[in-house]
């Protein structure tokens, strides 16, 4: 998890910042603001900054709207919405291969693969995730391959990545299973030890490439491995890695790997998880489940409704994420997801966690967005009604105090 | 699962849910009178007669409504016509299902009770639809709408343009070429339907006897509905233009780019299926599918049915896209008639299924609360006067929700076969 750009960014960051539009004083009322931090404010008002920052937050009653302020009304405010897992930006909306930029299949172990070098800010369906609420989304190389590439959280806004890019490097995308063998042939892997055998290799050489490359001698440092590098930065602990396990040998396997080298781990997927509770719960890993509504077929076919309610009811941190789709439709809504969530077990405020400030920490964003607080981004998303409610509309969203398009969806 | 049939048992009344029988206006307290497999009445509470020895079954607080009839499946993993050519009206999908599929049990946790299971779409036509009622059975025949294959036309007629039936010889590179085989085979079903005619009763001056043709002639004497395929408005008119030229009787299937052409589709007077979709995209051809198809051809005075074309969506998230058309401002009234009536029409079963009134099938689902609500789940779904699904068993149970070993994974080959549909 890198918190700024990486300097090759930081530039064009620089000079694209003048191009976004300014952020004007925004205040919005809502006559129900779930926070996330906090119960639920009746008449609330959240007050956003030049800055783009969360001013104040607080009761009608005792925070007054100054002066010059844009007032946004509406039924139901939440902050704006953060998909924790997505391919949006690099897989794009027409699904030929000039916007399918996911899954590269050169080889099965490509970490050096960074998703700033491969995210389409245009993209359609980034806008179309904005229009349910979604501000913050976490996106990248996808499952498919034993290591993908690397992930990164942009806002769903701006015209380049630059403008968008919020991490660049997040996670490190790991596929255990099925789904990830076999689709490289005659590469290896083709089975589940096998790839598990690949990976621990790679981590090992990962260990001994640092070892080398700490020696005070610079003449005797291997020469630099962008590969290793990012394998590093994992074993370090500065990049989360993202291990796609659906059923229990591979949530197992995946738990085998992390107790081995001690990289910070996230679940992600984990269909089969509610089998695994007690061991996942012990090794404190969180998990960005699978959409609610995921198909139920291949390594998903055992999931259920009811997984996020259980993971939530034995303590284990989880997210949702709208996560990938191969065809039609070609990207899930987490709002969508969640709704189905809280038809099945978790209450309004709890699936709203797993689009909100649960899933801002799984991707290291809880400093800036998932809830309402003074000084985080002015990320809000305004609803007419209950926002799981099918029937209810997102009827505007604020991107760091910019408010995003008009109208109703 | 199924409880014993009510056809050697007491009437069955239903009573004190909120009834929605679609047919007409809703009834707050309402009581559904169920005899054998049929309806025997509906109405308010103190309305009904509820005969002596009727099984009462208190539903207060519950919501009942027609079973929903999914216009556009392919549950029981069937396949349709092979690679040999792009036209085979010959081949009937009744011959290729499996009544054991575990999503025909999820299309049940869903609330569906008919559904026109089809072929694929990458043919031009890719073969006969067969209409089915989601009864428990064991084998495809217990599930027929039709009494007799061998007899009666069980289904439509699957065909499709645009995109996925193009490849090479013999598949069509083109649109045009497209259209020009489809009309050419049209011809050829016109000629022999002439010779047919002409021969009457003496079998010596009949033509050969063509499979295909057979069924074409169904087609075009309007016993068998042709369910097109189709999404670029383009593509939607020129359908329109096929069945001005040969008079068969279509619905429209999946439609795009509705919005664009639905004052079109009104004037000819033809009814569309169509999806609810989360995202656009995926395809070219559906980049600009949009939610708001439903309320657009509502609005022109066009019939709209919506269809899961399960595994595209799940037959079990069926009921939210009547929710998701409201939300893209469809009427409530039309959404609930989209699921029900419109469906059945589109299917030639409006006279059996779609509503609940007096006479017609006994096909209803009992839901927890408003259909338009996330929160709602189907509680039990009925077919015939018997309980196919029944929320508060656990297997029934484990079917809506998911879970270890509940799903067979044999319907994983949809994963190569996904983009024919």
């Amino acid at each position: 998890m890198r918190p700024v750009t990486p300097r090759a960014l930081g530039a064009l960051a620089a000079a694209a910042a003048l191009a976004v539009p300014a952020a004007a004083q925004v205040a919005v009322r809502g006559e129900t603001v779930y926070t996330m931090a906090g119960e639920p404010l009746k008449d609330g008002v959240v007050l956003v900054g030049r800055d783009g920052r969360i001013e104040r937050v607080g009761p009608a009653s005792s925070v007054r709207i100054p002066g010059g302020y844009r007032t946004l009304r509406a039924k139901v405010v939440t902050p704006g919405l953060v998909d924790a897992h997505s391919v949006v930006g690099l897989a794009g909306i027409l699904n030929v291969p000039h916007d399918q930029d996911q899954l590269e299949r050169s080889d099965p172990i490509q970490p050096e693969l960074r998703a700033v070098d491969a995210y389409n800010a245009r993209e359609k369906l980034v806008e179309w995730l904005r229009g349910f609420g979604v501000t913050t989304v976490h996106t990248g190389h996808g499952p498919g391959a034993l290591v993908s590439g690397q992930t990164m959280v942009a806002k769903t806004r701006g015209a380049s990545v630059a403008e968008a890019v919020v991490d660049s490097a997040t996670m490190l995308a790991v596929t255990l299973g099925p789904d990830a063998t076999r689709t490289f042939a005659p590469k290896s892997p083709g089975t589940r030890a096998k790839a598990v055998a690949m990976l621990r290799a790679e981590f090992v050489k990962a260990q001994e490439y640092r070892a080398k490359r700490a020696n005070p001698d610079s003449t005797k440092r291997p020469a630099r491995d962008l590969g290793l590098e990012a394998l590093v930065a994992a074993l370090d602990g500065r990049l989360k890695v993202l291990v796609t396990a659906q059923q229990v040998p591979e949530i197992q396997a995946a738990l085998r790997l992390q107790r081995e080298f001690g990289f910070p781990m996230v679940l992600d997927g984990a269909a089969e998880s509610y089998l695994l509770v007690d061991e996942i719960r012990a090794a404190g890993i969180p998990v960005i489940l699978h959409p609610t509504m995921v198909r139920q077929a291949g390594t998903t076919a055992n999931a259920t409704l009811e997984t996020a309610a259980t993971l939530r009811r034995a303590g284990i941190p989880v997210a949702l994420q709208s996560g990938f789709e191969g065809y039609v439709p070609k990207t899930r809504v987490v709002l969508f997801e969640a709704a189905v969530a809280a038809a099945n077990g978790l209450s309004t405020a709890d699936a709203l966690r797993t689009i909100t400030i649960d899933a801002a920490r799984l991707i290291g964003q809880e400093r800036r967005v998932g809830s309402l607080e003074p000084g985080k981004d002015g990320d809000l998303a305004l609803f007419d009604g209950d926002p799981f409610e099918y029937v209810s509309h997102v009827c505007g969203v604020v991107i760091e105090g910019v408010v995003q398009g008009e109208g109703c969806r | 699962m199924a409880a014993a049939p009510l056809a050697a048992q007491a009437p069955h009344a239903f009573v004190g849910a909120r009834i929605i029988p679609v047919a007409g206006p809703e009834i707050a307290d309402g009581v559904l009178l169920v005899e054998g497999a049929k309806i025997r009445a509906v109405g308010r509470r103190g309305q009904v007669a509820i005969p002596q020895g009727a099984t009462v079954v208190e539903l207060a607080g519950k919501v009942v409504m027609p079973g929903l009839v999914d216009t556009h499946s392919h549950i029981g993993n069937g396949d349709g016509g092979d690679r040999s050519n792009p036209i085979q009206g010959d081949a009937r999908i009744l011959d290729a299902l499996d009544a054991r599929s575990d999503n025909i049990q999820r299309a049940q946790a869903g609330g569906i009770t008919t559904v026109n299971v089809m072929p694929g779409s990458g043919h031009l036509m890719s073969g006969q639809t067969v209409y089915l009622k989601l009864r428990d059975g064991g084998t495809i025949n217990d599930l027929l709408v039709c009494r007799d294959p061998m007899t009666e036309v069980c289904g439509g007629m699957k065909m499709a343009n645009g995109t996925n039936p193009r490849g090479d010889p013999p598949w069509p590179g083109t649109r045009a070429k497209a259209a020009a085989l489809v009309r050419e085979r049209f011809v050829k079903a016109q000629e022999y339907r002439a010779k047919l005619r002409a021969a009457g009763d003496d079998a010596s001056k009949r033509p050969d006897r063509s499979l295909e043709l057979d069924a074409l002639v169904e087609v075009l004497d309007g016993k068998r509905m042709v369910h097109f395929h189709t999404h670029r408005h383009d593509d939607i008119l020129t359908v329109l233009r096929l069945r001005e030229e040969f008079g068969f009787r279509v619905t429209l299937h999946h439609v795009s780019d509705a919005w664009k052409v639905a004052d079109e589709i009104a004037a000819a007077k033809v009814p569309s299926s169509i999806i609810v979709l989360d995202a656009p995209g995926g395809k070219q051809e559906a980049l600009d599918v949009s939610m708001t198809n439903g309320a657009a051809l509502e609005k022109a005075g066009a019939a709209v049915g919506f269809h899961t074309d399960d595994g595209i969506t799940d037959s079990r998230f069926f009921l939210r896209s009547a929710a998701l058309a409201v939300r893209a401002g469809m009427s409530p009234g039309a959404a609930l008639a989209a699921l029900t009536r419109a469906g059945a029409a589109m299917l030639d079963l409006a006279d059996r299924v779609g509503t609940l009134e007096p006479g017609k099938d006994a096909d209803f689902i009992v839901l927890s609360g408003d259909p338009f609500s996330t929160y709602t789940h189907v509680e039990q779904t009925w077919v015939e006067g018997r309980k196919v699904f029944d929320r508060a068993d656990p297997k029934d149970r484990a079917y809506q929700l998911g879970g270890y070993g509940v799903m067979n994974d044999r319907d994983v080959h949809w994963h190569q076969g996904m983009e024919d549909h």
